[in-house]
């Protein structure tokens, strides 16, 4: 049995991790310092997830995958000129604050008002896909809250693998405690996946992809519409970066015999 | 007044593992730091009776329990039913909970479903004036948070080994059933079993007493211009063997894989640390042969005591960050140290 599916990819942009992050006030509460100029990539895991997304679609004829992608626009169309080379999708932008600090169930709510408005969703095909957890909020809820929203009770989360059986459930491998999967089977869409690391590696640029893509990205991205996603409820007492200086000893010229000594009465102790 | 639900799910035998415990040593303070707050347990599982008694002289003012079959296994669908029904049964208007992959799942959808909200991998509670405070970390742990909610409902999730664990004599508790019918709907994913490495194979241990950080350097080549992975592998496992620590590999190394250099065989994703990986809890951490700065080392962000075993006398994944820097060829250093622990 051979299903064409349409899975959606939820997936923002966050700042380049090997870039200094350094907190500061600012009118509407926590920011981030010089936001505007940090470097950004696709978050990592919601990447993993729109990898996946193309291999299945690409395994299932007549699929379709659609990244749903809430962010600042000038940064969304920086990030999409390397993720469009990557693999086919099209895209829905939202221009918004792709922020830590803002509340990942206001975040879902744009991103299902942007599911629910694309053409000719057929609940029966659709799987939503994103990142297990963001590397900004890194709370891993707004998943949760797309399925709440969107009426879909079979929710994954630290998903590694997707499998599709013959007759359409879907075998899915889920990250649990102490280095262990859960296996789990989902009879038929609809269903939502926050995604690990999966299985696959990030797929080499191909121009011959990005040109097709770029094609129907940029117009997706002049036509953003604007979305207000803060953090309603919430008051910030403090955010800072952690006192992590220690004051290391640093032995040198002792012998592996002596480091090895010190090292076990350490682990003992 | 708050009235603050803490909320478990059992494991296979009916009981309450660690995690849950620190959930409800952090359910207790908070209610002891809120004059006029209300503790009322709330369990779900295959048999909830164990658990209800393990913590029967917990305070709490009700058991609620959600029990049956149905809520055995993890399962989003029957969980978010029967966390949904305990929230309401107890006129929740505070949840804590422990972070467990079961409770990650399903809980932020129950807050999405009860109008509320929900703040995972909470690290810390504070309460003044009647005000809950809960903190976090943002930008994977590149900076904490302090933060107060007004909505409620208000699901918090505790990141397992950052409380203290609840201790009690064990009793008899009186517990009162939650009826929850499961719809057709919430039974179209069956659990089908576990994937686990083979005993002799595990090298994830969350509750290890020492995490040990293997990095790149490993694999890369030696003073003799060669590389020793067979070697490494070795030193590596039987470490692990003679400590039962835990495994965490910095993300550069479980990558090399995909970009065709050698690997340790035993590493995966999942032993991974730092920015795209795990950031684990345990009282020592060992690191070798690992480098970089900030943001890699945030995988031991979490470890209280930090040695490490490094040729680079600057590297700053150790200067700084540790309290000790063996500047020496880990190779040497963990053959000696295995053959002592060997020795008993």
């Amino acid at each position: 049995m051979s299903t064409a599916y349409q899975i959606v990819v939820c997936g923002s942009i966050v700042p380049d991790p090997l870039q200094t992050l350094e907190p500061v006030a600012s009118p509407t509460g926590p920011a981030l310092k010089n936001d505007m100029m940090l470097p950004a990539w696709l978050d990592p895991w919601a990447g993993h997830a729109l990898y996946e997304a193309a291999n299945l679609a690409k395994q299932h004829a007549g699929s379709k995958v659609t990244l749903v992608s809430l962010g600042p626009k000038a940064k969304l169309q920086q990030v999409m000129m390397t993720v469009g080379q990557k693999v086919p999708f099209e895209l829905v932008a939202l221009d918004g604050s792709a922020s830590g600090f803002t509340e990942p169930a206001e975040t879902a709510a744009a991103l299902v008002e942007a599911i629910a408005a694309l053409p000719g969703l057929d609940k029966s095909k659709l799987l939503v896909f994103g990142g297990w957890e963001s590397a900004s909020r890194g709370a891993g809820v707004t998943m949760q809250c797309i399925a709440e929203r969107l009426g879909i009770s079979d929710v994954f989360l630290g998903v590694d693998e997707l499998k599709v059986q013959p007759d359409g459930a879907l075998d899915i491998l889920e990250r649990i405690e102490a280095g262990k999967h859960q296996i789990s089977r989902c009879a038929a869409p609809p269903a939502v996946l926050g995604w690990a690391t999966g299985n696959l590696p990030e797929p080499k640029n191909n121009p011959q992809v990005g040109m097709v893509n770029m094609r129907a990205v940029m117009p997706a991205l002049q036509k953003a519409k604007p979305v207000k996603v803060a953090a309603d409820g919430v008051t910030f007492a403090s955010v800072a970066l952690p006192k992590q200086m220690r004051d290391t000893r640093i032995v040198k010229d002792a012998s592996p015999d002596e480091i090895a000594r010190e090292i076990v009465e350490w682990i003992k102790k | 007044m708050e009235t603050i639900l803490f909320l478990a799910h059992t494991e296979t035998e009916g009981t309450l593992a660690k995690p849950a415990l620190e959930a409800l040593g952090a359910a207790k303070n908070l209610n002891a730091a809120l004059p006029g707050s209300t503790l009322v347990a709330g369990l779900l599982g295959g048999n909830t009776q164990p658990a209800a008694n393990q913590i029967a002289a917990c305070g709490a003012t009700k058991f609620l329990a959600v029990t049956g079959a149905d809520f055995a296994a993890s399962r989003y669908a029957s969980d978010a039913a029967a966390a949904e029904a305990l929230c309401k049964a107890a006129g929740a208007t505070i949840v804590v909970a422990a972070g467990t992959a079961r409770f990650n799942r399903c809980l932020p959808g129950v807050a999405q479903r009860l109008n509320g909200r929900a703040d995972t991998h909470v690290s810390g509670f504070s309460a003044a004036d009647g005000r809950v405070a809960v903190n976090r970390w943002y930008y994977r742990q590149r900076m904490e948070g302090s933060l107060t909610r007004t909505q409620r409902p208000w699901v918090v999730l505790v990141d397992p080994g950052s409380q203290t664990t609840w201790s009690g004599a064990v009793g008899t508790a009186a517990i009162e059933a939650v009826a929850v019918t499961l719809p057709d709907s919430a039974r179209r994913t069956t659990v089908t079993g576990h994937r686990e490495p083979a005993a002799d194979a595990q090298t994830i241990r969350p509750d290890a007493q020492l995490l040990f950080v293997a990095g790149a350097g490993w694999t890369k080549k030696q003073a003799d211009g060669q590389t020793h992975v067979p070697e490494a592998a070795k030193l590596i496992l039987d470490f692990l063997k003679l400590t039962r620590s835990s495994l965490g590999s910095s993300k550069s190394l479980v990558d090399l894989g995909g970009e065709g250099q050698a690997v340790l065989p035993f590493m995966t994703h999942l032993n991974q640390i730092g920015q795209t990986g795990a950031t684990p809890r345990h009282p020592k951490g060992l690191s070798t042969c690992c480098h970089g700065e900030e943001p890699h080392t945030v995988g031991w962000r979490f470890i209280n005591e930090r040695r490490a075993i490094s040729l680079d006398a600057n590297c700053g994944w150790a200067r700084g960050k540790a309290d000790v820097l063996y500047v020496a060829d880990a190779f040497q250093v963990m053959a000696k140290v295995n053959a002592l622990l060997a020795q008993g």
